[in-house]
Formats: C-alpha cells, structure tokens, sequence
C-alpha cells in the first residue's frame, strides 16, 4: 500500500516495550523509515479498528530523543549514569566473557534471567537461559503475583486455562451464530478499560453490555463498572476467597447448580477417607491397584467401583455414583474405615460459609452478596472475569481455585457465552505459561531440580517453570545453597515497576558480578547494569505471537538506528553459549514452533492471523465431552484425575488444603490490629492507568499530559479527617517506608481504604544516584515487603497493606 | 451570523470508559502537542443520594477540532471514532444522528468544525 510515498504494514502490537499485552491489529504508516501515524486494523478480530491511548502515541515512543539507539557499557560505578556507546559485536564479547566466568566459578544456575509482566519477552529469554544452562528464569514480582497464580490455580482444578467468552474464537466474534451473549458478566478484581488485560480485549465487555449483558462488579473502587452495574460488590480487599465461599454455599444450598455436571464432570463422588482425610485411592482397597486411581460408592450395587485416571472412565458399570452419605469401607489390609464422597466435604466446606460470616469479613451486606449470587446463578450463560486482584493475595489459590469451581459447577466451563477453556492457538507455544511446554524448554531435568522454588513449592514443579522471586531475592543475599552472581533483566523495570522493597532491589544488583539489562528507554534499573543493550518496539522487528487466539505474526515495519529485537539478541547469545544450538535462523526456529498449525511464518504472515477451526483442541465448546481436552482423546479433562478436582489430588499430595477456602491476608486490620492503630487506612495499590503500561510511559507527552503526577486516591471525608485537600501532596507510610503522592479527593474510593497509583519514576529527572530518577520520591513499592506469599509460593500483598497519609511540609 | 452546522459527534457517554483514545488519536492525526487537541476527556464524580455516586467520562470537542474533514473527505471515519475504544462515539449528519438517540445518556455535539 502507497500513498504519499507511506507505506501502510499491518502488524500486531507486542514487544517488551512498550507496554502491552498486546494481539491488536494495526496498520503502521511509514514514511523514509519513520512511523508517521498507527491506525487500528479495521478487520482484526481483536480489536476491530479500535486502538488504546498507547499504541496512539507510538509516533512520540519510537522517535523519541531518550530512546535507547546503541549498547552502553558502564563506565563509573554502578548508579553513576556514566556510559560508554560500544558495537554490538563488542557487547556481546563483553556479555559472553562475563556470563562464562560466572558458569565456570559457580555453574550456569548462579546465572538468573528476569522479565517484567507477560509480552514478547519471554519466549526468547527462556531460549537464552536454556542455552547458557540455567533453569533460573524470573518473573521478578514478589509471589510470581501476576497471572501465573491463577493459571496455575486453575489447572489445578480444571488442567487448562479459562477466560471469558468475548467470541474470540468464531471469526465472526459475537455477532458469529455460534456465540451466546452472557447474560451476565462477573467483572472480578478488575478495571478492564484502564488496564492491559491479561490478553482479552477489555472492551469486548462494553459491547456486550450494549447487547444486554447484565454486569456484576467486585471491587472496592467505583471503577466504570462498578457505576454501570447491575449488582457492585465494593469488598474489603483481599476478601475474595471468602465472597467466592459465600457463593458457593449459597448456589449450593439453594441447588441452583448444575448437579449433572458435578455427578459427571468433576471429582464430586470420589471417596475421601475419615482416618486419613485424604482421598480414597485404588491401591488401598487392592495391593496391585494404582495409586493414581479412585474409589466411589455405586448407590445401587452397593460396592466400590474404580475409577481409572488413566483413561477418564470407571474400571466398571456404575449404577449411580454416590454424592453424600457415608461408607464403610474394608481396605487390602483388612482394616475398616468410613469414607465419604468429595461432595459431601466440599459442601461442608461451602456451608461453613453463611452469608452472614462473609458479609461479616468482606464488608459486604448480606442482601447484596445473595443478590449477586442469584443473578450470576440464574443467568445462563454467565462468565466470569477475573483480574489481577486475585493475584494480588497470598492465598491466590484457595479463592482461585474456588471461582474456578463455581464456574464449573454452574455449568459455565467451555460453553458459549460462559468460561471456555484458553489454549494457545493450535498448540503453538512460543511463550510458555504454566501449564504449558513450548519448543523451548530446558533439555536437562537434573538442572532443573536447581531452578529457585523448585524443592520448596509444589506449583513450581509442576505448572510454574519460573524461580519463585522471592526465594531468589533471599537467595542473593544468602547466597544458599548456590551464589546468586549475575542477571540478565529483559525489558523489565524491576527496581522502578515490579520489585518491592526497591531499595533492598537496589542493594541486591550491586551485590551482583553481572548485570544486563535490555530496554527501550533507561529506567532506574538500566542504572545497575554493566551493560544496557537497546531493544526494539514491536514495529521494528519480526515475531509471532502465540497466546490464545489468534495465532499471529508480528511484522517488521521500521527500524530505528542500532536497535535489535530480544529475539534477535536472545538469539546471538543462545548460539555463543550452546555448541548444539538447534536453529540456524530465527525463521527456522518461528517454522518450528508454528508447525502445529500447518503454517510456516511466510504463510501466517500472508495470512495476518489465524483463529483454530472448530474441532480443533484449542477451539471451544464442549471439548470436555467431545474427547478433545486429553492427549488420549478421550472425554474428561487433563487433570491428574481426568476430572475437575472440587477436591485437588495436587494439593493433597502437595500437603496443602485440597479444597477451596478463605485465609484472612497478613496485614489488615482483622490479622493485625496491632498495626492498624498506627496505621489505620488500608492501602491498596496496582490500579491501572489508561494512559500507562506499568511503569512505562512516563516520558511520553501526549499520556503524561493525561495523568500527570503520582497520585493517591482518598476519599473527601478520610481526606478531612487528615487535614489534607484534594491536589495536596501528602506521606504515605507504614512500617516499610513512605513516598510522596498527590491527593486526589474523590469518594470513588471507600473511606477505610486508600488507592495509591504505581509504577511511578520521573524520566525527566536526574538518573544519576542518588535521585535513580526521582524514583524514591514517589515509588509506592517502598511500603510493600518482598516474601508475603501464599503457603504455595505465590501471591502477594497488592491489594491490602496499611498505612497512615499525612500532608508534606515544604516544598516537593 | 454563523453557517448552520450539519456535521456532528454523538457520543453514548453511558459506554465511554475514560480511556483516553480519542484525544490522543486526535493529537496523532492533527500533530498536536501535548495538551492541546480536538477532542478532551474529562471525568465527573457526581454525588447522589445515600452516598452513591456515579463515574461519568466524556470527550469534548474543543475549538480546534475540524471533524477530521481531511478524512471523512475520503470516507474515512474521524480520528477519535475510529479509535474509540469503548466504540461511543459516532460522526454524521447531525439530522441522522439525532434519529438514533434512542437511549438516554447521549449528546449530540456539534463542533465549531
């Protein structure tokens, strides 16, 4: 396409920096190499011609005067801001010199690789990690507490992945005949329009609101949800694991859940032992049985029958399957015991949630949490959206697992219009999620057993082939059992964005023999590198993209002086540390991991993008019956079972508690009144902005202009009863530290909580230390600790620390 | 006295979502600098009874905005519509666009263009 001497090339946005996501279509106009304008692809099935403030404002990120354009190598002292522009080849002389050093002293795991949050980093860091030997690859965030958790939680219960149904997967979208608008939407933890979805299009949720979906919102803050709703829940935050409880006791109780699917489809009738408490297994009725197979009560035969995980089926014809009551049971060794079905404990467990307890712990009124039960219950379809907020609370897996079990036994699970199983299109895996194995993997299973978290948490070993950060962040300083003594950060901004505790972060890099840092602009994390290499946006390299649906191709437009893609430099140094690196080029390696959709890149980028066919396994609806889930093909799902787990067989064995429950946080006002005297306001941060990415995009005039300043979100009668006005600046502190943050008055937010924005560092200020660009100013991660997680190693404390505000004296 | 107007921006603000799109788009299309542009988002918090309230965006024309004639002159939408994220906003004659306000919590701007 010319017009003007422009060159129009679609693309798809997706890249370390800038933000997002991504999976949109654009149509990038270039003129003598410059991008003159982006527009959003009218015919991609993500976005339909829509595109967000961001991805607008590209003209300003890709040209702008501070963009990274040549490798600097440091020159002063770590945090001097004192460089020296070098070639390519000689920086990756240098990295390789230095990275073998460290393999040769202390083994290739004392070698970690860290990314930010989920974009076209993570493929080709793994790649490069793999290559040089180390399992150590790092999402760098205290509890790994975005997405992972819930991916993870939700595999436990169900073996895959689940998202709303937005029709995403019918080329027609959800005006396709084969899609049902949900009756209703449960918008959970989440401000879809401000955020960077967890690669769903926010805005597919407005459009169904237009065709009729009712909208339940949970969340403390009046988001444009929330004042949109048909039933807003403004919880306590990190409360959800009791609300999702409450739910379930109340469909329970009122038998509005889909009974033949729980008989059916999920783990309802297997036996759990009364001795034990833990689940009834086939090798202890039979010394030659498997332990991985189960036991129920035919109510008719009166006798167990086996159920065989192997193959998703009963060894034997059942009458009916037992779902209450209990049994006496004879085991191989003669012993007798009484056991029971799962069902009969998950609904004790439900029922030890009345609505008057959980109005009690989350702050809500009884009417409104059965009024939101009824109405998501009595909606067919309905779905159920989840944010990061889930992820924010260290026990993101009891109330994870929990949604994820009322989903399912509502009838929602892979039906139009409800909660489809997500799987990566056609099985091609570039970027590896829980759950999921791509063509990069690491080889060596030995040196896996090394990776940080690996012994210590049962998700890690069998979902999560990431190090457990918090772990890793002790294991710097302890330097047990093996030294932490280098690390590659790609693209991720860990002392200005996702590391808590910053200053500790700070310390830690220095004590560090290697630092790398790939980027698009400095940050403050560039200012402990050795070596800080430039990296492109999405419009300036090829790549595919592999997350859901569609399967994609991202097509090089541009380039910008000596700036390389992280593929590309991924690549290079995966070929210099690996003797039997497998791929000659980056096109043999994208051929490979696009083989299971029949296309090579050449064809999928003629293409655009690709949504799988029906039939496909990663096409909904209805797999689980279809036989289209498990790699034997037979109906059931892929978990250790073969069924969805009420009662978690990884748990169990994982010494965790195998059915979903409420644990009140660590600090709040209910775990610690102690420190609530002091600080008497929960503080809540990790609200999105819709004009950032995270901590991105500071630098860029068109979005600062729209949110200038760091702010904290009071509400006007907390706000005077501080003594503070709206537009002031003010302290937020607890027992971790204190930053600067603007007043914004406003009853969006509840008067016992306040919302502190993220991410915040100043570009325009200086880089050098001590000022790290103002970052110590104004970086609300100074009042979050690292090591607040789950008893399984994930989730964090986000949503719901405390604090007290008070104004700032002087100037700021 | 001025030419009556037969070009306009209806917005169904009950879906604007605050997102900024259409302001930068506009600043994108128009090279504008930051804080000037053809169309403004703003946000009200507006107080109700019982301690309710409601979030309302809504984008503004401004004195500079032009209707995008430089591309509705070649049939394309105006900057700010086509990137509308919440998809809210529509261009037309006003006359057509004041059929189709068939639901509350909708206005009909008419742009000094």
């Amino acid at each position: 396409m010319t017009e003007d001497g422009i060159k129009k090339i679609r693309t798809t946005t997706w890249s370390g920096g800038p933000g997002c996501h991504g999976g949109c279509g654009v149509i990038a106009h270039i003129k003598d190499n410059k991008l003159v304008k982006i527009e959003g692809d009218p015919d991609h099935p993500m976005n339909r011609g829509r595109l967000c403030s961001r991805c607008l404002a590209m003209t300003q990120i890709v040209h702008h005067p501070d963009r990274l354009t040549k490798p600097l190598k440091r020159i002063g002292k770590r945090g001097e801001n004192k460089w020296q522009e070098i070639s390519w080849d000689e920086a990756f002389d240098y990295i390789e010199e230095k990275m073998n050093k460290i393999k040769a002293e202390y083994g290739p795991e004392s070698m970690t690789f860290s990314m930010g949050t989920g974009r076209d980093v993570g493929a080709w860091i793994c790649m490069l990690a793999y290559a040089f030997g180390s399992p150590n690859v790092s999402f760098a965030m205290s509890g790994n507490g975005c997405y992972s958790p819930r991916i993870a939680a939700t595999e436990i219960v169900l073996g895959d992945y689940c998202v709303f149904d937005g029709g995403q997967w019918l080329p027609k979208g959800h005006n396709d005949p084969g899609y049902k608008v949900p009756e209703c939407i449960v918008i959970w933890g989440y401000n879809i329009p401000a955020s960077c979805p967890d690669n769903i299009f926010g805005h597919w949720v407005t459009d169904l609101m237009k065709k009729g979906s009712k909208i339940i919102t949970i969340d403390p803050r009046l988001s444009f949800f929330a004042s949109r709703s048909d039933k807003w829940l403004p919880l306590r935050p990190g409360t959800d694991g009791a609300l999702a409880m409450g739910f379930l006791n109340i469909v329970i109780k009122e038998g509005l859940y889909d009974r033949e699917f729980v008989k059916k489809w999920t783990n309802a009738p297997h036996l759990i032992r009364q001795d034990t408490g833990k689940l009834l297994r086939e090798s202890d009725l039979d010394p030659k049985g498997s332990a991985q197979n189960f036991v129920v009560w035919d109510k008719r035969a009166n006798k167990t029958v086996i159920w065989d995980s192997g193959c998703a089926g009963y060894k034997a014809e059942v009458g009916e399957a037992a779902l209450d009551c209990e049994f006496d049971i004879t085991l191989a060794n003669g012993t007798k015991i009484r056991a029971t079905p799962v069902w009969t404990k998950f609904c004790a467990r439900a029922a030890e949630y009345p609505v008057d307890k959980v109005a009690k712990i989350t702050w809500l009124k009884e009417k409104d949490i059965i009024e939101a039960a009824h109405l998501y219950a009595k909606s067919k379809p309905a779905s159920i959206q989840w944010g990061l907020a889930i992820d924010s609370t260290p026990a993101v897996t009891p109330t994870a697992t929990a949604i994820a079990s009322l989903w399912s036994i509502m009838g929602n699970l892979d039906v139009p219009g409800g909660n489809p199983i997500a799987r990566y299109a056609y099985n091609a895996v570039a970027y590896a999620l829980p759950g999921a194995k791509g063509v990069i993997k690491l080889e060596d299973k030995e040196m896996d057993k090394k990776r940080i978290g690996y012994n210590d948490y049962g998700p890690f070993r069998e979902f999560i082939w990431r190090t457990q950060t918090d772990k890793m962040f002790e294991q710097i300083f302890t330097e047990k059992p093996y030294p932490v003594k280098g690390m590659w950060l790609q693209c991720c901004n860990l002392i200005g964005g996702t590391g808590y505790d910053p200053k500790k972060w700070v310390e830690a890099l220095k004590k560090l023999d290697f630092v790398a840092v790939t980027d698009i602009f400095m940050t403050p994390t560039c200012q402990m590198a050795d070596i800080v290499l430039p990296a492109t946006s999405f419009l300036e390299k090829d790549s595919i993209r592999s997350w859901w649906v569609p399967l994609q191709t991202i097509n090089k437009a541009m380039t910008v002086d000596e700036c390389r893609s992280l593929i590309e430099i991924n690549f290079e140094m995966a070929k210099r540390f690996d003797p039997n690196f497998k791929w000659k080029t980056i096109h043999d390696l994208f051929d490979e991991i696009l083989a299971p959709s029949g296309m090579t890149f050449k064809e999928l980028q003629k293409k655009g993008w690709s949504i799988p066919p029906d039939g496909n396994p990663s096409a909904p609806y209805h797999r689980h019956e279809r036989g289209l889930l498990r790699q034997d093909k037979n109906p059931g799902f892929q978990t250790h079972s073969g069924k969805v787990e009420l009662y978690s067989t990884l748990r169990e064995e994982w010494g965790l508690d195998p059915i979903p429950c409420y644990e009140e946080p660590p600090f709040t006002p209910i775990s610690r009144p102690d420190l609530a005297e002091k600080y008497p306001l929960i503080l809540s941060t990790g609200r999105r902005s819709p004009v950032f990415f995270l901590s991105e995009h500071r630098n860029i005039p068109w979005l600062r202009e729209a949110d200038p300043d760091p702010v904290v979100e009071i509400h006007p009668d907390t706000a005077k009863s501080f003594g503070v006005e709206n537009g002031e600046w003010v302290w937020v502190e607890n027992w971790m530290g204190k930053c600067k943050l603007k007043a914004k008055v406003t009853p969006i937010v509840p008067r016992w909580m306040v919302m502190a924005a993220h991410g915040w560092w100043f570009p325009e200020k200086e880089g050098a230390e001590p000022s790290l660009y103002g970052m110590w100013d104004s970086n609300i991660n100074q009042l979050m600790p690292m090591g607040a997680n789950g008893k399984d190693g994930l989730g964090t404390i986000t949503k719901h620390l405390l604090c007290k505000v008070y104004k700032v004296n002087g100037d700021f | 006295m001025a030419k009556k107007p037969e070009y306009g921006l209806l917005i169904d603000y009950e879906y604007c979502t605050g997102c900024f799109a259409c302001q930068v788009a506009c600043a994108q299309e128009h090279k504008w600098p930051a804080g000037m542009g053809g169309i403004r988002v703003i946000e009200i918090v507006e107080n109700l009874p019982n301690d309710k309230h409601y979030l309302k965006f809504m984008p503004i024309p401004t004195e500079l905005c032009v209707l995008c004639a430089g591309r509705t002159k070649k049939g394309e939408k105006p900057a700010c519509v086509h990137h509308c994220m919440a998809a809210c906003m529509k261009y037309g004659k006003i006359e057509e666009l004041a059929k189709e306000i068939n639901k509350p919590r909708m206005v009909l701007w008419a742009p000094r263009a």
